[in-house]
């Protein structure tokens, strides 16, 4: 059995989320291969070289494979896993847009976002925004994961020494264009890789407020993310939503403060070690999640929280 | 243009699912199914290019139940012109459904397919991206603005760090974001009218596709349940707490 895990990279250095891929991968057992694609990608294929329990690192540099454009990096990834046992991507934007594409090349169902390896045919999902969780096998030639990041611990990021090898192919369908992208800056940890996490909603009222949760965030050094009520509200952007259609997290500490506690939000944020809710409504599904509840006005209890830390 | 968009029936987003005893499912007897929320984006940016003059013609396609064909009379009332059924009782993986709605398209000839970006039932977001390997068409997944321009569609997505614009020859297959618009509400004339209008069924076998799957459901648990946690009187407390107790700060 030999595993292709499929590189997120970004800037030109490897995104935590492929450690958590490569731990699901271990977890399967057999050779593990990582697949780099992209445009000027050699910094980023030496690191991936390093990961622990990686045997080989495949390097595809093109400019066809800039921005990852499914259109072209489907068919690269296709040609490549078809003489695998497994194909895997972390279940990332970019891993969501591309695997199902390569999937339905190879002619087999993807399975989506997995949270655990029971055999190297048997995986267990969340389905109906995390509320069942399901065990599915499969019997496709070529099995093609996404792996939730959350689900698995990350391996270590040095220690490995595997050999790279440079790919010829060149795929370009010449059916899509990369024009621009607007990256939201922050200088705050990433909300999926966040140790502590703290999450406003419709209680914050509107974006300014949103300065009393940052104050908080970093004195714990932690990520911030909001609710979808607080991002449809136009209060933050749109990539810092916890829940079933934004990021999943499963951080040690989250802070839900003016948040409800929606189905679909708890999909994003249930598998946090240790919840804590602040919010006014004693009644609000958040505290049957909650592990320390607080029944208060945030507009005291965050300033407060945040001077006696 | 002809805009094509799929739409499925779906567990309505507010009910709390409970899984079968015997582990085989989710009990959906007696639950209230409604048009998957990403669907009716969907639908809703295809009447927008209508009322724009961009699309001329809108066909809504489901592959479901013969009951689907309450969701795709609710989409002929905001406004799709025609409806397909493929009619299926069984349930269906995302590749069986992208080669079914690939034999639609063959048929149809869309210059654009309009998808939710995901079901909530299955949670899978694959099957715009399958039929778009399968019909050869560019793909603008997580689509949060959509924009046809001659004979490309300028596609703006909801990536994890942001926003990322793209450029796609037509015909493309477009995913919707939550996002992309507000979807309207039926009126009741429009739902009146929308009997009227003509929702053609076919069957997998009639397209010529085969279902089969190479994937299988052993079992559906409920998720562990989390521990019933405490109210504290006090942020001193919380903070005293999460530092002793839980060990977290």
């Amino acid at each position: 059995m030999t595993i292709l895990v499929i590189a997120e990279h970004e800037n030109g250095a490897v995104a935590p989320a492929t450690l958590n891929t490569v731990a699901a991968a271990a977890k399967i057992g057999g050779d593990i291969h990582v697949l780099v694609a992209g445009q000027g990608v050699g910094a980023v294929a030496e690191a991936a070289a390093k990961i622990a329990g990686v045997s080989k690192v495949l390097v595809a540099d093109n400019a066809a494979y800039a921005h990852q454009l499914p259109e072209n990096v489907a068919p690269l990834v296709a040609e490549i896993g078809k003489g695998y046992s497994h194909v895997l991507a972390p279940a990332t934007s970019n891993g969501k847009n591309i695997l199902p594409r390569v999937a339905a090349l190879l002619d087999v169902d993807q399975i989506s976002e997995i949270i655990s390896v029971e055999s190297a045919d048997t995986f267990k999902r969340p389905i109906y925004a995390g509320n069942a969780i399901a065990t599915v096998q499969s019997s496709a030639a070529v099995k093609v994961i996404t792996v939730r990041a959350t689900g698995f611990d990350a391996v270590a990021a040095e220690g490995g020494l595997a050999a790279v090898e440079a790919v010829a192919a060149a795929h370009d369908a010449g059916t899509s264009a990369f024009v621009g992208e607007e990256l939201a800056k922050s200088d705050r940890p990433e909300l999926t890789a966040a140790k502590i996490v703290v999450s406003g909603g419709r209680g914050m009222q509107n974006g300014d407020n949103f300065k009393h949760l940052y104050a908080l965030a970093d004195k714990l050094g932690a990520a911030v993310g909001a609710s979808r009520a607080a991002v449809d509200a136009g209060f933050v952007p749109n990539d810092m939503q916890v829940g079933q259609t934004g990021k999943i997290v499963a951080p040690q500490l989250y802070i839900a403060v003016g948040i409800s506690g929606a189905i679909q939000h708890l999909a994003g944020m249930k598998d946090a070690k240790v919840i804590v809710a602040i919010n006014k409504d004693e009644e609000a599904p958040i505290f049957q999640v909650a592990d320390y509840g607080l029944v208060a006005d945030l507009f005291e209890a965050v300033p407060e929280l945040e001077n006696l830390l | 243009m002809k805009v094509l968009v799929a739409v499925k029936r779906v567990v309505d987003y507010n009910v709390k699912v409970r899984v079968k005893a015997d582990n085989s499912g989710v009990d959906l007897a007696n639950v209230k199914m409604s048009m998957n929320p990403f669907c009716e984006i969907a639908v809703e940016e295809a009447v927008r290019l209508k009322e724009k003059g961009v699309a001329t013609e809108i066909v809504v396609v489901t592959i479901g139940p013969s009951t689907a064909q309450e969701q795709l009379r609710t989409a002929l009332a905001l406004g799709a012109d025609r409806a397909v059924l493929v009619e299926s009782a069984e349930e269906l993986n995302s590749l069986a459904v992208a080669k079914l709605l690939k034999a639609v398209v063959d048929k149809e000839q869309p210059q654009l397919v309009i998808l939710g970006k995901q079901a909530i039932d299955s949670d899978n977001n694959q099957t715009g991206q399958m039929l778009a390997a399968l019909s050869g068409f560019a793909q603008g997944t997580f689509a949060s603005k959509v924009e046809v321009a001659g004979d490309k569609v300028n596609v703006t997505r909801e990536i994890d760090g942001g926003l990322q614009t793209v450029a796609l020859n037509l015909p493309a297959i477009v995913t919707t974001d939550l996002r992309l618009n507000e979807p309207r509400y039926a009126s009741l004339p429009n739902i009146m009218k929308a009997k009227k209008k003509p929702l053609e069924t076919v069957t997998p076998d009639a397209l010529g596709v085969s279902t089969a799957s190479t994937t299988k459901t052993l079992k559906v648990e409920a998720p562990a349940a989390r521990s019933a946690g405490i109210k504290v009187k006090s942020v001193a407390e919380l903070v005293e707490k999460l530092k002793n107790e839980a060990k977290v700060i």
